[in-house]
């Protein structure tokens, strides 16, 4: 599978990765090479076969949802890059008109 | 003698006997550190007032007559498992500066049983890697040839374990990032049954298959380790509610009638020939000693690693959505909120960003099917592999990898190379079993190689039993590297 720049720029934007043109490159030729290999996958007959998303599969499990204490504001905080002492701070989302 | 040499068990033995104490071993430790981690760089952060300070207080509840699993035994923790105050950075750049508000569960567990935590040793960013080249901060170098890597992404913790700079540690095991450097560094690791040990708090790389384990110099040591931190616990839904079994009592070294299974997938092509040399006379040891063995074949082990190369970036191209900068490590500034969480993203390495690239890719409208749907429909065969085998055999031996440890810098330019020093542990990862490595022999430039024993669901302590006697009869775990600086 030979990707091209085109989506491999793509898929940088979805995944919110900046590339440079030397990045693109690069990567498009090794995420090739990668999808060349797994692509041996297809020589198995997998038609019907249940897939598996967990080792062991557990299902359904449950709790009482009772209150408990949670980390304090002071904690949750400490680690932000910027804040308000009550909430994160953040460059707008929503521009003005 | 320095205190540094004993294994886990011996110190704890004599620190309930009143011969050693606490300080004294941590002392012993912190000085070693000093001494030979500059050269070898197994941890990123040393905790050494924090490890003082649980040391002085691990002796004076001794004094009053408290004892614990662990109490006054120097632990190192791998980075990418959060330790409440201490920072915590996976090996990654955007963590620096990182102080978790709490522990994981694995954490508290060493904490109740008495343990100090000496600090926090290297991994490649996110686990991702088979070296700890891939780590944002340093390479850590392998104690028997500096000029080698100590495997990886637990590279950091097999080599302190392995160097003496620590009596124990623990690791974190997604594709064989216990087993491998293990094996590498010539120590004994491993890597439960998924759900077996908590993973709460633990920084996630792959959620359906990283999974926490223990590094010892012997095996009763890895036993002691793993019967802290193996149990239920409410705040990892994945974590299996099954009793914990006396993992240290089931070391009997009675092996006689066992059934081992000889997968001749792997010993196919690839293989070093010193490797499976050392690995055919382990097996041959193992018959001596009354096993039985039987060649089985796991006939989907050439497809393990081609759908873990699906499956862990998708998972890690979601779980690594997180890091944009907002509530937790370095923001780099952009013109405005979108262009701040990708100028902050570029904080992350070259294999991380080709990882989440890969798995947004497989993830991708149009692809999903074609890749990560595959890969899931693979792992159930390669499962079912295991499944079959362990209907006839009790354990499975194989090589732990392919090739002893190679050379810094050897495998960077090429990732499918990088990857293929996993091709061994991993399907181990993607069935419901447990695995671990243990020295087998060295080669011929005097470096570790690691026979893998593979057990069924919750059969670690099949597994574990079956190592001791191995290593009790030739005691390969006795040998220990040179003194390099």
């Amino acid at each position: 599978m030979e990707l091209t720049s085109e989506e491999v720029k793509k898929v940088a934007d979805l995944a919110r990765l900046t590339l440079s043109e030397e990045e693109v490159e690069q990567y498009r030729e090794q995420l090739s090479a990668v999808l060349d290999y797994v692509e041996q996958l297809n020589e198995l007959a997998l038609d019907g076969v249940t897939p598996t998303t967990h080792a062991v599969g557990q299902q359904n499990v449950l709790r009482e949802d009772e209150a408990r204490p949670s980390l304090g504001l002071e904690d949750v905080l400490y680690n932000a890059p910027a804040h308000t002492r009550r909430q994160f701070l953040i460059q707008a989302v929503l521009e003005d008109e | 003698m320095n205190v540094t040499e004993l294994t886990l068990t011996e110190l704890r033995r004599r620190l309930r006997q009143g011969s050693v104490t606490s300080v004294a071993a941590t002392e012993a430790v912190l000085q070693r550190i000093i001494d030979l981690d500059n050269d070898l760089r197994a941890y990123l952060t040393v905790s050494d007032a924090l490890a003082l300070e649980m040391a002085r207080d691990a002796d004076e509840r001794r004094a009053l007559g408290e004892d614990g699993p662990l109490l006054g035994v120097p632990i190192a923790v791998k980075d990418i498992i959060c330790t409440q105050g201490v920072e915590t950075t996976a090996g990654s750049r955007i963590l620096e500066g990182f102080i978790p508000p709490y522990d994981a569960t694995v954490v508290a567990r060493l904490r109740a049983a008495g343990a100090v935590i000496v600090g926090k040793t290297n991994t490649d960013e996110f686990a991702m890697g088979s070296s700890t080249e891939n780590s944002g901060y340093v390479t850590t170098r392998n104690p028997w040839d500096h000029e080698h890597v100590p495997g990886g992404s637990s590279g950091g913790s097999a080599a302190a374990v392995a160097a003496g700079l620590a009596f124990g540690a623990l690791g974190t095991d997604t594709g064989g990032s216990v087993r491998q450097p293990a094996s590498f560094c010539g120590v004994v690791g491993m890597r439960p049954t998924y759900g077996r040990v908590s993973r709460w708090g633990v920084i996630a790389y792959a959620s359906s298959l990283d999974q926490v384990g223990p590094f010892g110099r012997t095996v009763a040591d890895c036993a002691a380790i793993l019967q802290v931190i193996a149990g239920h616990d409410a705040l990892d839904s994945t974590s299996i509610d099954a009793p914990v079994p006396d993992y240290e009592a089931a070391l009997t070294g009675d092996i006689s009638g066992l059934r081992i299974g000889v997968p001749q997938e792997y010993f196919a092509e690839g293989l070093d020939p010193q490797v499976d040399a050392a690995v055919g006379r382990a097996i041959e040891q193992l018959e001596a000693m009354g096993a039985q063995t039987v060649v089985i074949s796991l006939p989907h082990t050439r497809y393990a690693l081609p759908a873990y190369y699906l499956i862990a970036p998708a998972e890690a191209s979601a779980n690594l959505a997180r890091y944009d900068g907002v509530r937790y490590g370095p923001r780099c500034e952009g013109s405005n909120v979108v262009d701040t969480v990708k100028q902050t993203r570029a904080l992350f390495g070259a294999e991380t960003k080709r990882r989440i690239m890969l798995g947004t890719y497989a993830l991708s409208a149009g692809y999903y099917e074609a890749y990560y749907g595959q890969a899931l429909k693979a792992r159930t065969l390669i499962q079912n592999d295991f499944l079959q085998a362990f209907e006839s055999v009790d354990v499975i031996a194989a090589p732990t990898c392919p090739t002893t440890a190679f050379r810094i810098g050897e495998r960077t330019a090429d990732p499918l190379s990088m990857y293929l020093a996993d091709v061994l542990t991993v399907p181990v990862n993607l069935s419901a079993g447990c695995g671990l490595s243990l020295p087998c022999g060295f080669d011929d430039a005097g470096l570790p190689i690691g026979m893998q024993l593979i057990g069924n669901t919750l059969q670690e302590a099949t597994v574990l039993n079956v190592a001791y006697a191995y290593e009790r009869a030739t005691g390969w775990n006795r040998k220990r590297p040179v003194e390099t600086r």
